[in-house]
């Protein structure tokens, strides 16, 4: 799939895929040809059964130091209004199979964004997580002061986002932003470790749960527990949770078949 | 600027860097110019792969006085914390986290800064005639540069108060007998044993010593079941190096291992 695209790397393993993003002299900057990449692989590869979850990732420097500010400095603010580059951002809420960001050097700004679009964030002891648009005079417009605040609550946020000074990947553990801190030797391995145990579960119960999951941060108590109990009832019209509670019954491996 | 007056000389021999603090006639005390000489000296260490040990020392009869007292500006009570953040805690950071071995060889009088430094090495080698003092509190300050770090995890608590409060020298058969020291050589031989150290250092397989560096540090603070998850990590990146599989052959075959530092 990669000779389609020239900003990022696709690569195909057993149930997953990694999404290297490749723009590596300028640290990952996301301009919008790179973010229409990653979204159209992962839209195709999210329609592709063999693959259940994917991890994107940088290298070892950086994951994506920020957005493209030379393509955004001279911006005026309807044509950027009517344009609306975001939109495409948009679109990874719309991919069903779970997202593993494996973070490494700096996530900064939309590369912060990007990561926080995810599902699950492995990082590297050398990353660092910042939102530094305060600093060029403007904000996060990626999603930045909604999903960091869900994540780290309000104080910390505050401090993120108007001094723009970046946290260590120990910082962002304690802080609940991330999932798991590993050394820069292993990060990429680690996040490609878990893609392959979520990979094995049943797709369509991954699936659902991962949107109740992401209801529980928009709706009320009432409400989400109503959407998960809908999506929990649903399941039991998968062949997998026949499959599933069958061989916890019979005491053996399950063989799920993503239906 | 002639290289014999650059406050910091840097010298390699094979793969074993020695800096020197060049200073002599203030004992070696660190002003900016120093600091940033030495911080620059050892991150371009850490960055070279061919340099796998560096030692520390200092010329003339001091090994460093700790903070130039005439510099001025960094001795202004709104400067001085800004000055630990900008300059010493950098150094006192890469000490502890450069995955190479760092040896100070302690020629002389090591005070305040100076002892804490030289503490935030990994090994110390001392002269007969050379001492430590945590000096600090003889100009009614505290001790810094890590210092309240490493003494707390190498002595007793009346101990580490005795000499913090006092200011009062540790002479190096004390050093030796309080941990605090590695080895005591006789002054005129403590380059060359230094030198003889860090060269049978800088033949042990580097990745390895700096992976076993992290992993002490981590477990320095850690629980039994962190340091056991943190050795799983550090232990399968250390199998994954080209020394590891020399030293494995090695053993097989009953031969000397021929470590590269990869």
């Amino acid at each position: 799939m990669s000779e389609a695209f020239q900003h990022i790397l696709v690569e195909a393993k057993d149930g997953y895929a990694v999404v290297r993003l490749n723009r590596p002299k300028v640290l990952n900057a996301l301009n919008s040809a790179l973010i229409g990449e990653l979204v159209s692989a992962l839209e195709t590869l999210d329609a592709d059964p063999t693959c259940r979850c994917a991890v994107i990732t940088g290298n070892e420097r950086a994951f994506a130091a920020g957005a493209d500010i030379g393509e955004m400095a001279e911006a005026e603010a309807i044509p950027f209004l009517l344009h609306d580059q975001f939109a495409q951002w948009d679109r990874f809420r719309r991919i069903h199979m779970p997202l593993i960001a494996a973070v490494s050097g700096f996530a900064l700004g939309g590369g912060c964004e990007l990561a926080m679009n995810c599902d699950l964030i492995i990082a590297s002891e050398t990353a660092q997580f910042g939102q530094p648009e305060i600093n060029l005079g403007i904000m996060p417009g990626a999603g930045g002061t909604q999903r960091l605040t869900h994540a780290v609550g309000k104080v910390r946020a505050m401090e993120m986002i108007l001094t723009g000074a970046p946290i260590s990947a120990q910082n962002a553990l304690r802080a609940g932003l991330i999932n798991r801190v590993v050394p820069v030797e292993l990060y990429l391995k680690e996040a490609e470790a878990l893609a392959a145990e979520i990979a094995a579960k049943a797709p369509v119960a991954v699936r659902l749960a991962k949107e109740a999951i992401h209801k529980a941060l928009d709706a009320s108590i009432a409400d989400g527990v109503d959407f998960e109990r809908k999506n929990f009832f649903l399941l039991f019209a998968s062949a997998d949770q026949k499959e599933g509670m069958r061989a916890f019954l019979e005491k053996r491996q399950p063989q799920f078949e993503g239906r | 600027m002639d290289d014999n007056q650059s406050v910091l000389l840097a010298e390699r021999v094979g793969a074993v860097l020695t800096l020197t603090l060049n200073r002599p006639t203030r004992f070696n005390a660190l002003d900016d110019p120093l600091k940033d000489a030495l911080l620059a000296a050892l991150q371009a260490g850490v960055r070279d792969p061919e340099v796998r040990c560096i030692i520390l020392t200092g010329a003339g009869k001091a090994f460093c006085a700790g903070q130039d007292l005439n510099a001025g500006d960094d001795l202004r009570p709104d400067q001085v914390g800004k000055e630990l953040r900008l300059r010493y805690n950098k150094i006192v950071r890469l000490l502890y986290g450069m995955e190479k071995p760092i040896i100070a060889a302690v020629n002389g009088v090591a005070a305040g800064a100076g002892m804490s430094l030289a503490l935030a090495c990994d090994l110390r080698l001392m002269g007969e005639r050379s001492s430590l003092r945590l000096a600090f509190s003889n100009i009614g300050l505290i001790p810094d540069c890590g210092a309240t770090y490493s003494l707390p995890r190498l002595l007793p608590r009346g101990l580490l108060l005795d000499i913090a409060y006092t200011g009062r020298s540790i002479d190096a058969p004390e050093a030796l007998r309080l941990g605090l020291a590695n080895r005591v050589v006789a002054d005129a031989d403590l380059l060359g044993e230094a030198a003889s150290l860090a060269a049978i250092l800088a033949a042990r397989p580097t990745r390895a010593l700096g992976l076993t560096k992290r992993a002490f540090n981590r477990g320095e603070d850690a629980t039994l079941k962190d340091a056991l998850n943190y050795e799983a990590y550090t232990q399968e990146i250390a199998a994954g190096t080209m020394d590891f599989q020399d030293g494995l052959a090695a053993f097989r075959e009953k031969r000397q291992p021929r470590f590269e530092g990869r």
